[in-house]
């Protein structure tokens, strides 16, 4: 019965990787941008978050909604500022630009709040739980992160499927000349995207903050598990990466269950093993986003 | 290979293809002289300088190896510290467990890290671009995680270095300065002689159009794969010559994503796809991580910010500036044309630079 429950809390898990690479997935589906600051600026969040509520005493729910905002902000500024830039130049210059954005920013948070361990305080709602069986319980916290992944999620693709915005988003991925012919700017398009992108990171930061400690080298992993849940997914479906992001929480669960320290390790081999046997991944390119 | 050779068909019009310049012949009669004057290093500076020079030529022979893969290979890799790694374990493994002399270690160690490269090439090139710098990242944690498992190379706490305490402190660091200063030398030659080979000629096609060059019969992935394997020999010498000169590692240090970001930040600020570049940009990364010491982690927001900088306004980086975009060369790989319209006109000697292959124009 431990397996089974270590597999549901993979699962629940497995929201919050998903709804992490949300961001990764969107930048790189509409801009071609690896955002390795990606990472990291979840971590921005995470400390946001923590300066609104364990600070100035502000509700988690409401630091949410003004943390996801400020996130937008920060990510149409970016753009404009510095990766539309590295767009024109082309080649390696927005990879290594968004490395530089990462190593920058890591270092920032580490000068601002020190590499010591925070984490955004919830009150009882860390530890509150619903008893399934004897042995399953699952956390209400977890479940509410997992829900509101999925939410968001769904709504992410609705919006790219069915609004102009969406619309142009996909059309300036499939042919940015041709955008431009029809008279939309699409640096400007490129702008609202990250600030889209960069408001899921946002969520996405508030959730780990609040989930687990973090300091900023947290970032790394946080970077490499959204990249992970991609990978396995399948390059291109939001839904995919939603399976991905589960079968990598799973496989840290249930490595986790054999040794404590194996958690990590097994989710990185997962990783590699589709890497080698089904590169294209699990289920590759359903819906373009 | 004879530096001044004519084509056949423009024999009479006196058409010459060259290669080495006067800037490179300078360079040479520069370069001689400076690496007689460093290999005196043990005989002029104290130990504590010559051990900073050692982390100088270590920084070096990463960029130099990082700028081959990413520069002329096209392959931005952020997880090049996993041969680091791999260098320094292996040098200590097999000089501590195994008890090969450790100078010899270094080599085996190198050989080691080329072998454990390839099957991880066939990891790494599933994926392109972005999505190869995570990738890499990955690899280079699962390295760090399985050798934080194996008790044999220390687990968690790491390995010390104890066998070289033989020698007297003066002899050890003096041997370590010597074997380091031909690792550096060695690196730039193999980098040089690379992109002077076929190999480097195909290199510069598949990074400007990779579609046309395989159309044209460059074997894209196995020139790929050779560059990375050396590559990661490079990241290897540079692993064990950090191990010789601190003596300690720990994975946390020695896997540290932090070297990723000193090989971008040096080959970035000294100018990408060319050699010259990441010897610059180490000089000047290690000055500066001298200077701005007292500044603490300031020092990386520092080099961060100029390396963003640079890649998004002056993207061939200083040695771009000093060499006037690629008119001085110390180390030509490309070929150059004279024309013979240059015999006519009253300029004098016009250099075409059409036919160039090095890595003078923004690399892609």
């Amino acid at each position: 019965m431990q397996w089974l429950n270590a597999v549901v809390q993979g699962v629940l898990l497995g929201g919050l990787y998903a709804l992490l690479a949300a961001g990764l997935s969107l930048m790189f589906g509409v801009m071609r941008i690896v955002n390795l600051a990606h990472g990291v600026l979840a971590m921005l969040a995470a400390y946001l978050g923590f300066v609104f509520v364990n600070n100035m005493g502000v509700p988690w729910y409401l630091a949410i909604l003004i943390v996801v905002p400020i996130m937008a902000l920060v990510g149409y500024v970016l753009q404009w500022g510095l990766f539309n830039r590295a767009l024109n130049k082309g080649g390696l210059a927005p990879l290594l630009v968004a490395f530089g954005l990462a190593v920058v920013l890591t270092q920032l948070l580490q000068e601002i709040f020190t590499a010591d361990n925070r984490r955004i305080q919830i009150g009882s709602l860390a530890t509150d739980s619903i008893q399934v069986t004897d042995a399953i319980y699952l956390g209400v916290f977890p479940v509410l992160t997992f829900i509101v992944a999925v939410v968001v999620i769904a709504g992410v693709q609705v919006f790219l499927n069915s609004t102009p915005l969406g619309r142009a988003m996909r059309a300036a991925s499939d042919d940015p000349d041709t955008v431009k012919l029809m008279g939309i700017d699409n640096r400007q398009v490129y702008a609202l995207s990250t600030a889209l992108a960069l408001a899921t990171v946002g969520l996405a930061g508030m959730f780990i903050g609040m989930k687990t400690q973090f300091s900023p080298t947290y970032g790394d992993l946080v970077l490499i598990f959204a990249f992970e849940a991609v990978i396995i997914g399948g390059l291109g479906s939001l839904w995919g990466t939603l399976a991905g992001g589960i079968v990598l929480g799973v496989a840290q669960t249930l490595g986790s269950q054999v040794n404590p320290s194996y958690g990590l390790l097994v989710g990185n081999l997962v990783f590699l093993a589709i890497l080698a046997f089904r590169p294209q991944g699990l289920f590759p390119k359903a819906v373009t986003t | 290979m004879s530096t001044t050779m004519s084509t056949e068909a423009s024999e009479n019009q006196h058409v010459k293809v060259k290669r080495a310049t006067k800037s490179s012949l300078g360079g040479l009669g520069i370069a001689i002289p400076v690496l007689l004057i460093m290999a005196a290093g043990p005989y002029i500076v104290d130990r504590g300088l010559q051990q900073q020079l050692v982390t100088l030529f270590a920084l070096i022979v990463m960029a130099t190896m990082w700028n081959l893969l990413a520069g002329y290979g096209g392959m931005v890799s952020v997880g090049q510290q996993a041969y680091i790694g791999i260098g320094a374990y292996g040098l200590i493994y097999l000089a501590e467990t195994i008890g090969i002399d450790p100078f010899l270690a270094v080599p085996a160690a190198i050989v080691i890290a080329g072998l454990l490269s390839i099957p991880i090439s066939f990891l790494a090139f599933r994926l392109v671009g972005g999505y190869f710098a995570i990738g890499t990242w990955v690899i280079a944690e699962v390295v760090k995680q399985i050798t934080m498992q194996v008790d044999a190379l220390g687990a968690g706490s790491g390995m010390s270095l104890t066998v070289l305490n033989e020698l007297s402190p003066g002899r050890r660091i003096a041997y370590v300065y010597w074997l380091s200063l031909v690792g550096v030398v060695l690196a730039v030659l193999v980098t040089y002689l690379v992109m002077r080979s076929r190999l480097g000629l195909g290199f510069t096609a598949i990074r400007d159009d990779s579609v046309a060059a395989s159309s044209l019969g460059v074997r894209v992935t196995r020139s790929k794969r050779i560059v990375f394997v050396i590559s990661a020999m490079g990241a290897a010498l540079a692993g064990s010559m950090i191990a010789l000169n601190t003596l300690r590692i720990t994975p946390e240090s020695i896997y540290s994503v932090n070297f990723a970001a000193f090989m971008i930040f040096m080959v970035v600020i000294g100018g990408i796809g060319t050699i010259e570049g990441p010897i610059v940009g180490a000089i000047v990364f290690f000055g500066l991580q001298q200077w701005l010491s007292d500044l603490g982690t300031w020092y990386l927001v520092i080099i961060g910010v100029l390396a963003i900088v640079i890649t998004l306004f002056l993207p061939r980086g200083i040695w771009g500036l000093i060499s006037g975009n690629g008119r001085i060369r110390l180390f030509p790989v490309g070929y150059r044309l004279v024309s013979p319209l240059s015999a006519l006109s009253l300029t004098g000697t016009k250099e075409l630079n059409t036919t160039s292959t090095e890595g003078v124009s923004r690399p892609d």
